[in-house]
């Protein structure tokens, strides 16, 4: 279908009696890699699990692939074709990387199994070298690599990913980046991105937003959002 | 101040403030009834010794105090020999109704219960990562179903067994369904009273359980309809198979329905760890909210551990009742939760091997140390202590992966909280 991927309208979503989305309108197209920007508390991270139910959107409609998963539990909407790559990583530590892996794959009962992993492995090298090492020991770069990787192995159409920069080195960021720009050229793998790292983050995604308050105060082309003044002087201070 | 002066300082306030009342006040009877004797001499010698004995074992160990490392030399050695212990352990555990008398089975009857009871708990705290305070609960139904179902209906132990452990799941998920989001503490206080709640309706529900009378009269097992009596018909297994009737052949046949369901247990375990929901208990373990977002149905997840690991509280709980020919709520109070429990932490969370030394040294042990009265309880705790000092994270305390390309490496205890499989 040539829709959207996923489509978000009037989203919102509280914590208690906090609100922490206000009203989010957001479109994914299948093949794009769009960023979500903004500051810490801005609600990012909240939108990444609102999409996955968990907590659920109080008002408004999340359509993936046409259909309305707003209400449905999370497990469900993890079994249609979305994974997450959650923030902080949460891979598990005293698991051993392949365990990580296959745990991915449960989702999809372990189909495409071996060629799943072997893209894996084409993308993080590193990972087949610590197949049998436990994920606790690994360093921050490559428990990330093993987060997206283990998301990979559910061979989902839309990839989420929640801030994989945090805490890494610029270098590792830039093979992370690479790695995701590849997949998605490649394989044609949809990818909403949530970042703080706006800069790294608006120049890889083909379209972004920015995310205040809980609310997307602008939108745009990475390249647009790039060269405005308001972004340069709230998220790219200080940046290379 | 020096350190170690120091330490020893602090040991001897402590041993002061717990020994002032219990060391140092006697109380004697007389005429006009109970008077306090000070006895300061002892109280002194007392505290002493803790001052100069804690001051000898610093200076001896000769590093800082409060530093305890899990011992590296005992942890490998245990290693090495987990490879052999286990068919060992199998293989004396077969041949033990051979060698051993009555006292001997008896014994091994009794560790064995605990042992299957560990293997089962272990599936939920070991594996599943759900602290579960109430386990005798399960054990309780199980024995409770077999009692009633036989008295009610007359069915035997075999067609009881598979309904007392399906009753027992069933109680499983009951408990599982309000406590799916709670937590550690939480949960563990929650499982606590569940127990309790359990115990406290079967003596309170006199009509139906027989209250605090309990139930007796439960039938004893067969071989295949061939039952284990003196009467020495052709329907018993002593007159079936031209044998001698012996007391020993009923108590030995109770051994292996124990070995036999014990082993169960454990197959099942190292089964469902290699397969995708025991991994998924694992991986709950270790982070439920990633988990979620591998789209792993948390819920499904955590009522399966709770339902299968009270089935075998089920089955072990039926096994208790044919045994005995007797139960009663008094059987099923906290301790025995609190046991299990204490068996599955030192033998390591999630280790079968480590389960069943700790079932053997802590129920054995209790039992070969009956002679020595009342210092027994004095040893058991010391014996604990010592392995918390010594192996902080029970006795087998590394994890094998579920899955390896080729060998299988241990992961060393160091790295892990929970044991292995």
């Amino acid at each position: 279908m040539s829709g959207p991927l996923l489509k978000l309208s009037g989203v919102t979503a509280f914590y208690g009696a906090i609100q922490a989305l206000k009203g989010v309108d957001l479109e994914v197209a299948p093949g794009e890699i769009v960023t979500l920007i903004g500051a810490n508390g801005a609600g990012k991270s909240t939108l990444m699990m609102t999409i996955c139910g968990s907590p659920h959107a109080r008002h408004g409609q999340i359509l993936y692939d046409g259909r309305d998963i707003t209400a449905l539990p999370t497990h469900e909407i993890m079994h249609m074709g979305l994974a997450q790559s959650p923030e902080g990583r949460r891979i598990f530590g005293r698991m051993t990387v392949h365990e990580n892996l296959l745990m991915g794959a449960q989702v999809v009962a372990m189909r495409n199994y071996a060629a799943t992993r072997d893209l894996v492995f084409t993308l993080f090298p590193r990972l087949k070298e610590r197949l049998a090492q436990r994920g606790g020991t690994l360093s921050g770069g490559e428990q990330q690599m093993l987060a997206i990787g283990r998301a990979l192995m559910s061979q989902p159409r839309l990839l989420l990913l929640d801030e994989p920069s945090l805490g890494l080195a610029p270098l590792v960021v830039r093979q992370i980046f690479g790695a995701i720009r590849q997949l998605n050229r490649e394989t044609g793998l949809t990818v909403l991105l949530v970042e703080q790292n706006a800069f790294q983050a608006l120049r890889l995604a083909h379209r972004g937003y920015v995310l205040v308050n809980g609310a997307v105060t602008m939108a745009g082309s990475g390249a647009e959002l790039l060269a405005r003044p308001e972004i340069r002087a709230a998220y790219l201070e200080g940046g290379h | 101040m020096n350190p170690i002066l120091k330490d020893a300082g602090i040991s001897a306030l402590v041993a002061l403030g717990l020994f002032g009342p219990m060391i140092g006040l006697k109380t004697e009877a007389s005429a006009t009834g109970l008077f306090l004797v000070p006895r300061p001499l002892a109280l002194a010698a007392a505290v002493a010794a803790v001052f100069f004995g804690r001051l000898v074992l610093l200076t001896w160990r000769g590093r800082r105090p409060g530093r305890y490392r899990a011992n590296r030399g005992l942890s490998e050695a245990l290693k090495r020999s987990g490879r052999f212990l286990t068919p060992v352990l199998l293989a004396f555990a077969v041949v033990l109704p051979f060698i051993s008398g009555r006292y001997g089975i008896d014994l091994g009857i009794l560790v064995l219960t605990y042992v299957m009871l560990g293997w089962g708990l272990n599936i939920v705290v070991g594996l599943a990562g759900l602290l579960d305070l109430g386990y005798v609960a399960f054990y309780a139904v199980g024995a409770y179903s077999f009692a009633l179902l036989s008295q009610t209906f007359g069915l035997g132990f075999w067609t009881c067994l598979p309904l007392a452990g399906l009753f027992a799941a069933t109680w499983g998920v009951m408990l599982g369904f309000p406590v799916l989001r709670l937590r550690g503490d939480y949960l563990a206080i929650v499982t606590l009273a569940f127990g309790e709640i359990i115990r406290i309706v079967l003596l309170n529900a006199t009509s139906i359980t027989g209250g605090p009378n309990g139930i007796a009269g439960i039938p004893r097992p067969t071989l295949f309809g061939l039952q284990f009596s003196a009467a020495g018909g052709p329907d018993t297994f002593s007159g079936f198979f031209g044998l001698e009737y012996s007391p020993t052949q009923r108590v030995a046949f109770l051994y292996y329905v124990i070995l036999g369901l014990a082993l169960l247990t454990n197959w099942v375990t190292l089964r469902l760890r290699r397969v995708a929901l025991g991994r998924a208990w694992e991986a709950l373990r270790e982070d439920e909210i990633a988990c979620r977002s591998l789209g792993i149905n948390v819920t499904v997840t955590k009522l399966t551990a709770f339902a299968i690991g009270a089935a075998f509280g089920g089955f072990a709980g039926a096994f208790f009742a044919t045994r005995n020919a007797f139960i009663s709520p008094e059987s099923f109070t906290f301790i025995e939760s609190a046991i299990v429990l204490a068996i599955v932490v030192l033998g390591g969370l999630g280790s079968q091997l480590g389960t069943a030394l700790a079932a053997i040294v802590m129920i054995g042990g209790f039992e070969v140390f009956r002679d020595l009265a009342e210092y027994r309880m004095l040893l058991f705790g010391t014996a604990l202590v010592l392995i918390m000092i010594l192996r902080p994270r029970g006795l087998v305390s590394g994890r094998t992966p579920s899955v390896a390309l080729g060998r299988r490496r241990e992961i060393s205890a160091e790295l892990v909280a929970e044991g292995r499989g």
